[in-house]
């Protein structure tokens, strides 16, 4: 994972509430057992429409997504999170996060930002009426800002995901620096525990 | 201050606990399948790194399996037509047998959804974690144990590491109490669940489902309701393991026994919410009040009674719902204030991780014996698993099915996701005993109603949206 500090850019205003994984990435691309090339079927389904927000090209370039609450639901599917990464998004900005998702996003480097519904409901509104609109998220100090309409306000992020965030550091590294604490938790468990492997 | 049972079983499992750092979680068994773990193994292989403990990790194939290539055997999946999803299967094989992890592949007899067999074969037991690259992992919760899907980075995690970081979700109750309605199932309470409390009313939770309707539960009851806890937002679902737990795993292949079954179910039965233990958020649900549920919309919070109507926008105050539900109307074709028992369906699915358990297809042939499906309706009835699939061979099940003029198939996740050849056609719409009605989940322009196996089976012969009763009442006219 490549560190993730300040993330600087415009937004697309994507207005839905309860935006599944299955909508951000349809289930035929999961057969896929590569890690790249996400992108393309990201929103599959909706990016045949036309006038769907990700085809206009006013919001070409974007690097952060607004969307409605409850966004990444559902399934678990990571592809979700590599396909928002893999079309250039670095952060999603929501009033609220599939647990899942936010997990898989905070993994990868994808920066869910949460926000309140007013706070959400007026950069939605204002990058809808400017798509020029410049958002700076800055994650050591988990501020976001949009000095054009005056917006600065914070957001939570535990510390650790924060110190993991910032160094890109791998999840899997630091665990296993804890061999001995497993071992010793290994064996405590009761004999009875059981084993896919018949003894 | 007592602790609840969700405080006891993720006490139980922290390696290690340092402020500031989430928890590091030992996880007792690991499920894998095709879809979410090829990525998680090739990361392994970049990194230099093993599988810590093959001995509590399993495989199956479920997500991509035909459910029309009969028979065991091993080859079954050189079979598969479709080429991404047979190497996506054969990835898989590869995986496993390079790093010494059992596997239950297509063609095999304890082949099935990776949520139906752990349980089955008594892997799933009371007080463990149980994890699995897949959403609907919260079944396993139904015996007691924090149990969660996660994402393929996590999946990675786990094979490398047998743990995971975890911060300490918040706890929730949701008790559902009396003796529920005739006719009313264990798909129903849930589907009723979820209505009330919205797609996000558990994020950030673990749910312990309470309450003599839950305790009334047979275990695959259980499983159905602890399975859609992810569709209500919640980390996981767990229920206190009973004695209608410790009944369904006794002899189960890989669950204890002897001196081991004994000193298990001691420890097992210490696994309750103590009395004065608190909960971070309650539901109470007097299940006197509950009738069969259905969704009408396009995620599992847009459910009604089926006796209600199709709502109306202009119901809704919020104007962030309201559109919700505008959208949803429009991609369901559904017009406001129509019945919802009046809504004609083109496919009835019975099956998925949710009810496809051999009780689920009891209910379904109580109600398709000696009755036809209606006019044009295509019914598919599918397994969770081989060892589903010979039981209810052995019951003569499947003779009811095919009678009826429905379709027997072989086991797998089928009709539930479309990433399969079973999969609707755009604009059709299905009653389903699956998980999710979202937009294209069962295929692109597909519209979905959630139902429970009776009102699914009531369905394919009434046409339209029915309960057995329905069905009832209408022969006792003629």
């Amino acid at each position: 994972m490549n560190p993730v500090t300040v993330i600087s850019g415009t937004a697309v205003p994507l207005d839905r509430s309860d935006v599944d994984t299955d909508q951000i990435i349809p289930s035929d691309w999961l057969k896929r057992i590569e890690r790249t090339g996400f992108g393309k079927g990201l929103f599959a389904e909706w990016r045949d429409d036309r006038d769907f927000v990700l085809n206009k090209e006013e919001y070409a370039g974007a690097r952060i997504l607004i969307a409605g609450s409850n966004f990444g639901t559902g399934s678990s599917r990571e592809h979700a999170v590599w396909a928002l990464e893999d079309y250039g998004f670095e952060a999603v900005i929501s009033p609220r996060f599939g647990d899942i998702f936010r997990n898989n996003a905070t993994k990868v480097g994808l920066l869910p930002v949460t926000v309140t519904a007013e706070i959400g409901e007026q950069l939605m509104r204002a990058v809808e009426a400017d798509p020029t609109l410049e958002i700076t998220i800055d994650v050591e100090r988990r501020s976001l800002s949009a000095p054009k309409i005056g917006l600065e306000t914070t957001f939570p992020l535990d510390d650790f995901t924060a110190y993991r965030l910032l160094n890109g550091l791998d999840d899997i590294g630091l665990t296993m620096r804890q061999g001995d604490a497993i071992t010793s938790y290994e064996s405590t468990r009761p004999a009875w525990s059981p084993s896919t492997i018949p003894r | 201050m007592g602790s609840t049972l969700i405080d006891k079983v993720w006490e139980r499992h922290v390696v290690r606990r340092v402020e500031g750092e989430p928890d590091l979680l030992f996880i007792d068994l690991h499920l894998i399948h095709e879809v979410t773990t090829p990525q998680a193994f090739d990361g392994l292989r970049l990194a230099g790194r093993g599988v810590r403990r093959p001995d509590l990790t399993l495989g199956t194939m479920d997500h991509n399996v035909p459910t029309d290539i009969a028979g065991l055997g091993m080859h079954n999946t050189e079979l598969v037509t479709d080429e991404v999803s047979r190497a996506q299967m054969l990835a898989l094989a590869k995986n496993c047998e390079e790093y010494g992890i059992p596997l239950f592949p297509m063609g095999h007899a304890n082949q099935g959804i990776v949520h139906v067999i752990g349980p089955e074969l008594g892997l799933t037991l009371p007080g463990m974690t149980v994890v699995c690259g897949d959403s609907h992992t919260s079944t396993h919760g139904a015996f007691g144990g924090i149990a969660f899907g996660i994402g393929t980075s996590e999946v990675e995690h786990v094979l490398a590491t047998q743990t995971l970081p975890q911060i300490k979700p918040k706890t929730m109750q949701v008790v559902v109490d009396g003796e529920v309605p005739e006719g009313v199932t264990a798909k129903d309470i849930v589907l009723a669940i979820i209505a009330r409390i919205g797609t996000g009313g558990g994020m950030g939770h673990i749910i312990e489902y309470r309450g003599s309707a839950i305790r009334a539960l047979s275990m695959e009851g259980r499983m159905t309701v602890c399975n859609m806890s992810i569709e209500g937002g919640a980390k996981a679902g767990l229920i206190a393991p009973d004695e209608t737990t410790f009944t369904y795993l006794r002899g189960r292949d890989y669950a204890p026994k002897g001196a081991d079954w004994e000193a298990a179910v001691t420890d097992w039965r210490a696994l309750v919410t103590d009395d004065d233990a608190t909960f971070d958020k309650s539901v109470f649900i007097d299940a006197a009040t509950l009738e069969p549920h259905v969704s009408w919309g396009t995620n599992p919070g847009q459910t009604v009674s089926i006796s209600a109507v199709v709502p109306s926008p202009d119901s809704v105050t919020d104007p962030v719902e309201r559109n919700a539900v505008v959208r949803a109307l429009e991609y369901m074709a559904l017009i406001p204030g129509t019945p919802m028992r009046s809504i004609s369906v083109d496919t009835v699915f019975i099956g998925s991780c949710t009810n496809s358990r051999i009780e689920d297809l009891r209910v379904a042939a109580g109600i398709l014996d000696g009755r036809h499906l209606a006019a044009n309706i295509r019914a598919l009835i599918v397994p969770g698993s081989y060892r589903v699939k010979k039981q209810a061979e052995e019951e003569g099940l499947d003779k009811i099915f095919v009678t009826a003029g429905a379709e027997w198939r072989e086991p797998g996740c089928s009709m539930c996701l479309g990433m399969n050849p079973d999969a609707l056609k755009p604009g059709e719409r299905s009653a389903s005993t699956s998980n999710r009605n979202f937009e294209g989940r069962q295929g692109r322009g597909s519209r979905t109603h959630l139902v429970s196996p009776a009102v699914a089976a009531a369905t394919a012969v009434a046409g339209h949206l029915a309960t057995p009763a329905d069905l009832a009442a209408r022969q006792g006219i003629r």
